[in-house]
C-alpha cells in the first residue's frame, strides 16, 4: 500500500508517522515547506508528546516527484485544498483520497480532482515544533466513510482505517461518516468564531454571556444537519462542555483566534460559512452563523 | 431667559468642541475629571484646529464644588461616566437646564433621578481628535440635534439653545420631538459601533458593500432592519433611514480619505483598541432592552451585545 499525505503539518504528520510504522505501507509526504521536507528526508519525521515515534518516509515539495498512490490523506488547511489537489491529483488517478480536515466542504473540492473520495473527521491535535518535528498534544479517534456523491468503495475505506489504526491512529470505517463530521463542525463553528471575535479561550466562551450565543449557533448547525438527514454521532453541546473543563481545554485558544492574532487567513468558509451554504441548499436559514462569517471575514480584512 | 453662563461637563473631544465654540458667545466653565486637565485649560486656553481655527479662553475646574452657577449644563461625558458625575452635581447649579448628548438611550433618566431640572435631549454627529488637554481637532462639523425631554422644558427654550450653538459657530437644529432623530442615531450606532468593535475595521466602504453573500454590508443592513422593527414597535417614526446614513457616511469618508484623511474610527472601536469599557450597555443594550419591552425579537443585536461584552471581558 502506498499512501501520500498531502500537507504535512501537525495532523498530516501524525498520520504519516503512524502509517510509516507499518512494514507494508510506503508513505510519502507532500508539503510546501522545503526545510520541513529536507529534515524529514534526512532524519525521518519525529513525533513527541502524547506519543513518541519516528517515521521513515519520503517527503517532497515537488508534486511532480509523487508516484501513483493507493491512498491520499489530505491535511492542508481548508483554504488550500483546491490548490493542493490541483497539484497532486495525478498521483491519485487510481487512488482513494481521504480528507482529515476541519469543517465541511473539503470533500466536494477533492471530488473535483479525483473520483474516489473518503469523508473524514479527526480529533487528534498537535503543533509543528520545527522542521521534521511535530508535538502530539491530544489523542483522539478518526472517523472515515465514503463521500456519497463520489464514493470510494467501502473495502478501501476499511483498508485505510485498518492501516491507520494499526499504526497508532485509531480510525473507524463507517458507511455514513457525516454524523461525526457535523458533530465536530457544529462544535468548532461555535467555539472558533466566537473565540476569534472576542479573544476568549474555549472555557470562557462556554460561560455567559457567550454561552447562550454558542448554544444558539450550535442550534442552527443542528437544524442544517437535521435537514440533510444526518444523525449526529454524539452531542456537540456535550463536547463543548467537556472541552470547557479545566483539565481538558479551558485555557485553549481556538485555532481561529490564533489565526487572527497573527493575521493568517481563517477556515471560516469551511466552518460557519459551510453551515450557511449547506443550509441554503436545504432551505434552512442560519442567520447567526452568517453574521459570524461576515464578522470574521471583516476581522481577517483588518488584520491582513 | 438669555443664556450667559454655560458649564460643559467633560473635556473629551465633544465637550471640548462645545466649550471652545460656546466660549465665543458665553461665559464657559469646563468641569474636567483630572485637575491637571483643568489647569492646562486655564493656562493655555482651548485650541481648536481643523474645521475651525481659534483658541478660546475658558474657566475650568475638576472640583464640582467650585462651580458657581450656570444657565445651561452640557453633559458631555461618556454614557458610562454619567451617573457618577450627575451625582456630584446634585444640588448644584440650581435652575440650570441640563443637555444630554450621550450615545444610546437612558441618559435623561439618569439625570432626572438626581433631581428635577429642565432637560434637553441632544444627539450629535460631530467628531474630532484629541491632540492634548488643550487642543482638539474638529473633523466632522455635522449638526447637533436637540429637543425638549418629556415636558421638563419648552420647545422655545430649546430654540434658544439652538440659536446660541449657531452663534458660536456650531451647526444645530431644534426639534419639537427628538425621539425620531435619537432613534435613527441609536439604530445607526448600535450597528456601526459593534461591527467596527468586533472586526477592528474603521467605518469603511465594506460596511455598505452588499454584492457578495458574505459581504459585511449585508450584516449591517440586517442589524439595521432589526433596529427599525424595534423603533416601529416603540412607535417612533425614524427621522432618517440608518442604512442611508451608513451609505452616506461611508461615501463621505471615501471622499475625505481620497483627500488624505483617515477613515473614521467609531468610538466603540476606539474603546476596544484602548482596552476601555465600551458604551455597549447604553447603545446596543438599550436597544435590546426596548426590544424586549415591546416584544420584538432581535437575535442579531443580542448576539452583537454578547460578543462585545465578551470582547471587553477579555481585557477588562
Amino acid at each position: 500500500m502506498r499512501v501520500c499525505v498531502v500537507g504535512c503539518g501537525a495532523v498530516g504528520s501524525l498520520f504519516a508517522a503512524a502509517l510509516a510504522q507499518l512494514e507494508e505501507v510506503e508513505v510519502w509526504a507532500y508539503d510546501r515547506d522545503e526545510a520541513h521536507v529536507a529534515a524529514i528526508e534526512a532524519h525521518g519525521l519525529r513525533v513527541t508528546g502524547a506519543g513518541e515515534l519516528v517515521g521513515r518516509l519520503r517527503a517532497t515539495a515537488d508534486p511532480a516527484e509523487l508516484p501513483p498512490c493507493d491512498f491520499g490523506i489530505v491535511a492542508v488547511k481548508s483554504m488550500i485544498t483546491a490548490t493542493a489537489m490541483a497539484e497532486t491529483a495525478h498521483a491519485f488517478r487510481r487512488g482513494a483520497v481521504c480528507s482529515v480536515q476541519n469543517g465541511a466542504g473539503n470533500e466536494e473540492l477533492i471530488a473535483e480532482h479525483v473520483r474516489e473520495v473518503i469523508r473524514g473527521t479527526t480529533f487528534p491535535a498537535g503543533h509543528v515544533a520545527g522542521p521534521g518535528h511535530v508535538v502530539w498534544d491530544t489523542k483522539g479517534d478518526t472517523h472515515i466513510g465514503p463521500f456519497e456523491p463520489s464514493p470510494a468503495p467501502m473495502e478501501k475505506v476499511r483498508a485505510l482505517a485498518e492501516a491507520c489504526t494499526r499504526g497508532g491512529m485509531p480510525t473507524h470505517a463507517l458507511e455514513d461518516a457525516r454524523g461525526a463530521q457535523w458533530r465536530k463542525l457544529i462544535f468548532n463553528a461555535a467555539s472558533n468564531a466566537i473565540g476569534a471575535l472576542t479573544g476568549l479561550t474555549h472555557g470562557r466562551i462556554a460561560e455567559p454571556p457567550t454561552r447562550e450565543l454558542a448554544w444558539a449557533v450550535m442550534a442552527e448547525g443542528r437544524a442544517v444537519s437535521d435537514a440533510q438527514g444526518i444523525v449526529l454521532d454524539a452531542s456537540p453541546e456535550e463536547l463543548f462542555d467537556f472541552a470547557a473543563r479545566r483539565e481538558v481545554a479551558y485555557d485553549h485558544k481556538p485555532s481561529m483566534l490564533q489565526d487572527v492574532e497573527v493575521g493568517r487567513p481563517t477556515e471560516i468558509d469551511f466552518l460557519n460559512g459551510a453551515i450557511v451554504r449547506f443550509g441554503e441548499q436545504h432551505g434552512i436559514d442560519a442567520p447567526l452563523n452568517r453574521a459570524l462569517t461576515a464578522l470574521v471575514k471583516g476581522l481577517e480584512r483588518s488584520r491582513a | 431667559m438669555a443664556i450667559r453662563r454655560v458649564c460643559v461637563v467633560g473635556g473629551g473631544v465633544i465637550g471640548s468642541l462645545y466649550a471652545a465654540h460656546l466660549a465665543r458667545v458665553a461665559q464657559v466653565t469646563v468641569l474636567t475629571r483630572r485637575p491637571e486637565h483643568a489647569r492646562a485649560l486655564v493656562a493655555d486656553g482651548l485650541r481648536v484646529s481643523g474645521k475651525s481655527n481659534f483658541t478660546a479662553r475658558v474657566a475650568a475646574t475638576a472640583d464640582a464644588a467650585e462651580l458657581d452657577g450656570a444657565d445651561l449644563v452640557i453633559l458631555a461625558t461618556k454614557a458610562t461616566d454619567l451617573e457618577a458625575v450627575v451625582a456630584e452635581l446634585a444640588g448644584r447649579l440650581a435652575g440650570a437646564t441640563a443637555m444630554t448628548i450621550q450615545n444610546g438611550l437612558g441618559a435623561e433618566e439618569i439625570v432626572r433621578a438626581h433631581g428635577e431640572r429642565p432637560l434637553v435631549s441632544a444627539v450629535t454627529f460631530m467628531s474630532g481628535v484629541r491632540h492634548s488637554d488643550s487642543h482638539v481637532e474638529y473633523e466632522l462639523d455635522t449638526e447637533t440635534w436637540l429637543g425638549p425631554f418629556a415636558d421638563t422644558t419648552t420647545f422655545e427654550h430649546v430654540q434658544e439653545i439652538e440659536r446660541l450653538l449657531r452663534e458660536s459657530g456650531l451647526k444645530a437644529r431644534a426639534f419639537p420631538d427628538l425621539r425620531p432623530a435619537q432613534w435613527s442615531k441609536l439604530v445607526f450606532n448600535a450597528t456601526v459601533n459593534t461591527v467596527a468593535a468586533l472586526t477592528d475595521l474603521p467605518h469603511v466602504s465594506a460596511f455598505a458593500r452588499v454584492s457578495d453573500p458574505a459581504d459585511l454590508g449585508l450584516l449591517v443592513r440586517d442589524l439595521m432592519d432589526e433596529g427599525k422593527r424595534v423603533a416601529a414597535a416603540v412607535g417612533v417614526a425614524l427621522h432618517e433611514d440608518p442604512w442611508e446614513m451608513n451609505v452616506e457616511a461611508v461615501r463621505r469618508g471615501e471622499t475625505e480619505a481620497a483627500a488624505g484623511a483617515y477613515a473614521h474610527v467609531p468610538s466603540m472601536l476606539d474603546d476596544v483598541r484602548s482596552r476601555r469599557r465600551t458604551e455597549v450597555d447604553f447603545i446596543t443594550g438599550s436597544l435590546v432592552r426596548e426590544a424586549t419591552r415591546v416584544g420584538v425579537s432581535v437575535p442579531l443585536h443580542t448576539a452583537m451585545y454578547r460578543l462585545v461584552r465578551a470582547r471587553e471581558s477579555a481585557y477588562l
